[in-house]
């Protein structure tokens, strides 16, 4: 007769499963939550939010606008993301509904669909670029350009702030595969992390 | 891996692009006019181009939009990108 005992998983494994994929290592850190905001309009869309929000929406592709505290991200010709902090949300929401108010246009609250990673340090390009094939040089990706694009096989926003930092927007459920493989691949350049810090 | 050009973003690599098919084919205005001929027509007849072939690309994993581009089916090298609504390039040599 088969052996019907369930395989006890060691609580060491069990453990090293739900904490939090970075704790240790000051080159990829969990941001705190924030106001997300995607803006989907015209050019009189992007205007009247911009007056509102306090930045001017970019224009240009892939190109950002930020303040410390907030932040409009491009993500397609119609298409803006829009960074806040968490205690601003309701009133970044009233501002711009009155703001947008006979426009065409669509708002929606991402606040909760999204975590932020950041990624800084002198490796940062050759380590996401271990599963980006995108170029992250500054020349080919300066400061300021921020763009969708796939990480491995999780849709991300990938966006660099500061010339070694990187801010990487990914879907909440996609949090632990994007932040452990990003671990995984920066062992090679800080090979005294461990995986379950 | 191919290399896309988005007439948005840029050069991208393909893994970033979904494609959409043959381009420049419109659905037709009023389909309750047509017979069931004309209808399959526009919608599974397809030219099947050995050679230059418009389709539509979409960069489903960056900004999001349809455009379209040429490219040589033996080759899988890609002549043009352009717009949705710009009309066909003319590549140089006269090929349509």
């Amino acid at each position: 007769m088969a052996d019907t005992t369930p395989t006890r998983i060691p609580a060491s494994l069990i453990d090293a499963r739900r904490s939090p994929v970075v704790t240790r290592r000051d080159w990829l850190q969990p941001l705190a939550p924030r106001a997300r905001f995607t803006l989907r309009g015209g050019a009189d869309a992007r205007r009247a939010a911009g007056a509102a929000f306090g930045l001017v929406l970019p224009e240009d592709a892939c190109r950002s606008a930020a303040t410390p505290t907030r932040a409009a991200l491009w993500l397609g010709p119609d298409e803006q993301l829009l960074l806040g902090l968490e205690t601003d949300t309701a009133s970044i929401q009233e501002g711009l509904e009155q703001a947008l108010r006979g426009i065409a246009h669509s708002l929606v609250d991402v606040s909760h669909r999204q975590t932020a990673l950041e990624i800084s340090g002198p490796h940062a390009e050759a380590i996401l670029n271990g599963a980006s094939p995108l170029d992250l040089s500054l020349s080919a990706f300066p400061v300021g350009m921020c763009t969708r694009t796939v990480f491995e096989k999780a849709d991300v926003v990938l966006w660099r702030p500061r010339a070694d930092t990187f801010h990487i927007e990914v879907w909440r459920s996609f949090t632990d595969y994007v932040s452990s493989l990003i671990a995984e691949i920066g062992r090679e350049y800080y090979p005294g992390d461990g995986r379950a810090a | 891996m191919l290399q896309i050009q988005c007439p948005y973003c840029g050069v991208r690599p393909e893994s970033e692009f979904a494609y959409g098919g043959e381009a420049h084919i419109a659905r037709p205005t009023d389909p309750s006019t047509l017979n069931d001929d004309q209808w399959a027509e526009f919608l599974y007849m397809r030219t099947n181009t050995k050679g230059v072939h418009a389709e539509r690309w979409r960069h489903a994993r960056g900004c999001n939009r349809f455009f379209n581009a040429l490219r040589d089916t033996t080759s899988d090298r890609f002549l043009a990108f352009y717009r949705t609504g710009e009309p066909r390039p003319v590549l140089a040599g006269g090929k349509p």
